[in-house]
């Protein structure tokens, strides 16, 4: 089959690869319909996260119809369509019964390398780093689902590839990250970056409530997205976001901060990013948190942070005196993507929200490679790329 | 909108361009002629008539090594760019050396200045290369997507349209006065 292989820093190939295959009794095979490129693909493309090997699938947003099942899977029929969630849970043990879906203790096939990285274990995931797993990722033709009983998302007939695929990542994520928040309706959101995450992340805060959002980037194009669902958006170029955000709020600061960018923070727009780039070129720090610093900062005392964005190791200069002083609550993690997507497949089948307006491009699974320096350069007013497999 | 295969690489199912190989090798040639300056100042400052310049030589390695790191990361241009004025600095150290070199330290240096200017053409025309293609700017930028509300029964119907029984109880945080009350409540005695 065809799939999108990592060969190393910035190095993705469409190559031809050997067809996945059934390993364990609750594992399935997908033929994958529908797959797209994700915000922290680009931090493997950047070999920003450890623990990658040469001939890695990636990818960790897919759907596609059931081919195969084993002999455990009971629950799935052949051509039935489905969303696979980028976390990969067992349903089984004690972080899943809590709902902790990506801290699952049982799906990370390199738990032990995981306990010594991380303290303790996390999920498996698709398409990622050996930390993870390991898992061939969803960016090919078809892909094996561990444990596929509990790793699913059925899609309603009425549905299409375009409105259900990002249930499986960026639509969660968004969501999470502003429930995190526990928005009140009189609560003012910050949301830094405006990429897909980010945008997923507006429209969860306006559903949930929010008196007033605001969006934080410097692409026009994605501040338009980010104006149209309702946002007040702040371009970072143009304008200082501290003073801009207390205009906002009298003075107070946001009453919530929501990090949709991550380790990544561009880094030639502020000093400390600058540094940080530097320090992440001579390997004395891994990430740039130039939006946690803002985030701290301008936070209204009390209030909360929400950090969806990735972060891969060790940040440096993270003003946490001023956040300890302010009470700050500080909720994070990846997604425990299957907690959410029972009500969130409702709420697209009952038409209020329709996650495909995200989609601004779409390509053969042999552009993929190509689509990531578009995506990665922010070139044509990228936003989201959906390949075809 | 799709996105047409005009908008992708010569090579669609390929990211890296052959420009981004040629600059990684630069890198791996900074880093290891960097090191050789740093580690070795003497021996090098003898074989080109740069004795007594050691410290200089240093310099020049920590100079190698920052560009070699920089041209490996994920934006090599500007690497690659100050590479080239790093050549034009040693071409001109090499010619200075080149004043009291005795008959063999002049041949060595003959042939470090021709090294150093077939390595300036690979560096300015990688440079060149990079910067063309970083400010080829592939299709529209700034596009309008005012029209992508993804709501669509409208921005007003969805504002707290999924109520606050869509945040679980281990999700709440905020303190809030029916909350303070209830929790109040708790600890009083029966």
């Amino acid at each position: 089959m065809k799939a999108l292989v990592w060969h190393g820093k910035q190095d993705i190939r469409c190559d031809q690869v050997p067809d996945p295959e059934i390993e364990e009794p609750r594992d399935a095979i997908i033929k994958v319909t529908s797959c797209a490129i994700c915000g922290s693909d680009l931090h493997l493309f950047h070999n920003y996260i450890p623990a990658m090997k040469p001939g890695d699938i990636v990818g960790h947003e897919m759907m596609g119809e059931v081919v195969e099942t084993g002999s455990a899977v009971t629950n799935l029929r052949k051509g039935e369509r489905v969303v696979i969630p980028f976390t990969i849970n067992c349903d089984e043990c004690d972080q899943c019964r809590r709902g902790n879906y990506s801290l699952c203790e049982k799906s990370n096939r390199n738990g032990k390398l995981a306990d010594t990285a991380f303290g303790h274990r996390t999920a498996g995931l698709f398409g990622y780093t050996h930390l993870t797993g390991g898992y061939a990722g969803g960016q090919a033709e078809y892909l094996r689902v561990p444990f596929a009983d509990a790793t699913h998302i059925k899609v309603p007939d009425s549905m299409t590839d375009e409105q259900a695929l990002f249930l499986g990542d960026i639509f969660p994520t968004g969501w999470q990250a502003a429930v995190q928040c526990d928005i009140r309706r009189t609560d003012v959101v910050a949301i830094w970056g405006a990429g897909p995450v980010g945008q997923m992340a507006i429209r969860s805060a306006i559903l949930l409530g929010a008196d007033k959002v605001i969006s934080i980037d410097r692409l026009p194009e994605r501040l338009s997205m980010s104006e149209a669902a309702g946002a007040i958006t702040i371009n970072f170029e143009d304008e200082s976001v501290v003073e801009r955000l207390n205009e906002l709020t009298g003075g107070k600061g946001p009453d919530k901060c929501i990090d949709c960018v991550g380790m990544e923070a561009h880094a030639t727009s502020h000093l400390d990013s600058m540094l940080d780039r530097v320090k992440q070129a001579t390997m004395m720090e891994s990430d740039r948190p130039h939006v946690l610093r803002e985030m701290i900062y301008v936070c209204r005392g009390g209030g909360v942070l929400s950090i969806p964005g990735v972060y891969g190791g060790l940040v440096d200069k993270i003003p946490f005196g001023m956040a300890m002083n302010k009470g700050l609550t500080w909720r994070m993690g990846q997604t425990h993507v299957r907690r959410w997507t029972d009500d969130l497949t409702r709420r697209i089948d009952e038409g209020q929200i329709d996650p495909s307006f995200v989609i601004t491009h779409t390509a053969s699974l042999e552009e993929g490679p190509g689509m990531y320096r578009i995506f990665e350069q922010k070139q044509d007013s990228c936003v989201k790329v959906m390949l075809k497999p | 909108m799709n996105a047409s295969s005009t908008l992708v690489t010569s090579r669609p199912d390929r990211s890296l361009t052959k420009t981004d190989r040629v600059a990684r090798g630069l890198g791996w040639f900074s880093l290891a002629l960097g090191l050789t300056e740093l580690v070795a100042p003497g021996k090098l400052g003898k074989a080109l008539g740069l004795e007594g310049k050691e410290t200089l030589l240093r310099a020049y390695g920590g100079r190698e090594i920052g560009a070699g790191m920089w041209a490996l990361s994920d934006t090599p241009a500007p690497a690659i760019w100050a590479r080239v004025a790093g050549d034009l600095v040693d071409l001109g150290t090499l010619a200075y050396g080149l004043k009291d070199a005795d008959e063999e330290e002049r041949r060595n240096n003959f042939i470090a200045l021709a090294a150093v200017a077939g390595i300036t053409v690979v560096d300015l025309l990688t440079a060149m290369s990079l910067t063309a293609e970083q400010s080829e700017q592939k299709g529209e930028t700034g596009r309008d997507y005012s029209d992508r509300s993804g709501f669509p029964q409208g921005l007003d119907k969805a504002r707290g349209g999924a109520g606050q029984q869509a945040v679980p109880v281990d999700y709440k945080v905020t303190a809030t006065e029916e909350r303070t009350r209830e929790g109040q409540r708790e600890l009083e005695p029966a």
